[in-house]
């Protein structure tokens, strides 16, 4: 099995600095070091943790002519306003099919002349390919291959990052900018999956042990593997995809409405025009059947993901999508879609816990504040 | 001392075998953060699920090593799941065991052969 996986550029740090390596999106990747998933959470929370996500999918969407006729394209592929991302900002994009189901979540970037966009994982060949498919008369669709993402997060993520690349400060949440590091250049955007202010660096692969390195050896810094990774979004109230989100779920139903902007619903300047556009456009405007909650198991017993959820007299909902236990609260957190009657904060649910009826209460997202940088 | 291949420590307190996980098992699991216990009084068979432990990561049992019945459940861990981490040896067993035969405790590996088992 080892030998199918591909290791990430950084495997022989990972090894160096004691990573337990897992399988994960065909790669090998340290799901934790040795601290241990909680004190790495609580790290990232306190002082800045360093991810490496260089699993994720790079793809350079560059114009054959004209960066609005790309820009339209892809508003094509999705509900999202690409065109009115000013040069220099980033913004969170969901490619939706034609019944208004989710193929991936992307961050796409204006950079001027072109856009980077960073797709999931276990979806980007896919992603790459369903791109070139409908960008390829605008667009080069260039996937690249020969850099290291890395993301810093915390709140101590800005002074460490600054120590080495001055001028970072500034950035504000979803800036996107090049930046020079040893002749070379640094993709940066002021971002990330936590919850947390942070970064995420693109980094070319010769540079990506020294650059990753000199930010381990900031004493504000500590690896952290996918598993704090996955308790920490899940405390922001993160989706991710393939769990809380995917082909079935409609981003109206995922609580993803802030990510359709104005010129693409009723009434705006390009409204509709995407793959599930009349679903998606319905349930903006009378409210989806089911919706994406937070959940707050009353004991200490985790609700995982498959956990079946009901009314109090025991009606079946829907159920867990992602659950596990939240190191800041220090308590069992969970998301999961119910019909909407049942989605208001504080509604009291069950789930059904090996064999178990155990009382939930829906909670209000995140459930950690976050403290982005606006 | 005795050991299972499930990582479970295994030791004689009067008529009783008491059971707990290994620090090898505490460490691989990762922090654990709730721990469900059988109740007292429970008949149980080797290889029955009696105790779930959960960590951040994922959900385990701890299987019956022997048949026998549960005569006392460690109920601190309810509250404290993180003292299986802290010592997982001493402090974090988890249940206690009234057997026909104590002899039974034999069978299992000695320390020596347990840590070949864990390299």
């Amino acid at each position: 099995m080892a030998e199918d996986l591909l290791k990430l550029g950084l495997h022989g740090l990972h090894v160096a600095r004691g990573g337990k390596l897992v399988p994960f999106a065909g790669y090998l990747m340290p799901v934790q070091y040795a601290p241990g998933v909680m004190k790495e959470h609580l790290h990232t929370r306190s002082a800045a943790g360093l991810f490496d996500v260089s699993h994720m999918g790079q793809v350079i969407l560059r114009p054959r002519a004209d960066y609005g006729a790309t820009a339209l394209a892809l508003e094509a592929m999705m509900p999202v306003d690409v065109l009115g991302v000013k040069p220099g900002r980033q913004r969170y994009g969901l490619f939706t099919n034609e019944t208004g189901g989710i193929l991936d979540d992307l961050m796409f970037a204006n950079r001027g002349d072109h856009l980077f966009v960073v797709v999931n994982a276990a979806c980007k060949a896919q992603d790459t390919a369903y791109m070139q498919a409908h960008l390829a008369d605008t667009t080069e669709v260039l996937p690249v291959t020969d850099r290291a993402l890395l993301a810093l997060q915390g709140p101590l993520a800005e002074s460490a990052l600054a120590r080495m690349v001055p001028g970072i400060a500034v950035m504000r949440f979803m800036d996107s900018s090049v930046f020079p590091w040893q002749g070379m250049e640094l993709w940066i955007s002021r971002s990330g999956y936590t919850g947390e202010d942070g970064f995420e660096i693109s980094v070319p692969d010769t540079l990506a042990e020294a650059f990753a390195t000199a930010l381990l050896d900031q004493p504000e810094v500590m690896p952290i593997g996918l598993g704090a990774r996955d308790s920490l979004r899940l405390e922001a109230g993160l989706c991710l995809y393939g769990h809380d989100i995917d082909i079935t779920t409609s981003p109206v139903e995922a609580g993803l409405t802030w990510a359709i902007q104005k010129a693409r619903r009723a009434g705006g300047n390009r409204a509709g025009g995407f793959p599930g556009d009349d679903r998606i456009l319905l349930e903006l405007a009378d409210g989806p059947d089911r919706v994406r909650v937070g959940l707050r198991p009353e004991g200490r017993a985790p609700m995982r993901e498959g956990t079946p959820l009901f009314a109090p007299d025991a009606m079946p909902l829907g159920e867990v999508t992602s659950g596990g236990f939240g190191p800041s609260l220090n308590a069992p957190i969970a998301m999961g879609y119910v019909a909407a009657a049942f989605a208001n904060p504080g509604t009291a649910l069950m789930g059904e816990v090996r064999g178990k009826t155990l009382p939930v209460i829906v909670a209000e997202l995140p459930f950690h504040p976050t403290t982005y940088k606006r | 001392m005795k050991y299972t291949e499930d990582h479970e420590w295994l030791r004689v307190e009067g008529d009783l075998i008491v059971v707990g996980i290994t620090e090898h098992a505490a460490t691989q699991l990762g922090d654990v953060v709730f721990v469900e216990l059988p109740e007292v009084e429970t008949m149980v068979a080797a290889g029955d699920e009696v105790v779930v432990i959960e960590s951040v990561k994922a959900a385990s049992d701890i299987l019956a090593p022997v048949d026998g019945e549960i005569v006392a459940v460690n109920d601190v861990l309810s509250d404290t799941p993180a003292l299986v981490n802290e010592d997982p040896t001493g402090a974090a067993w988890f249940f206690k065991i009234k057997v026909d035969d104590l002899s039974i405790i034999d069978q299992f590996m000695d320390e020596d052969e347990y840590m070949d088992l864990i390299g």
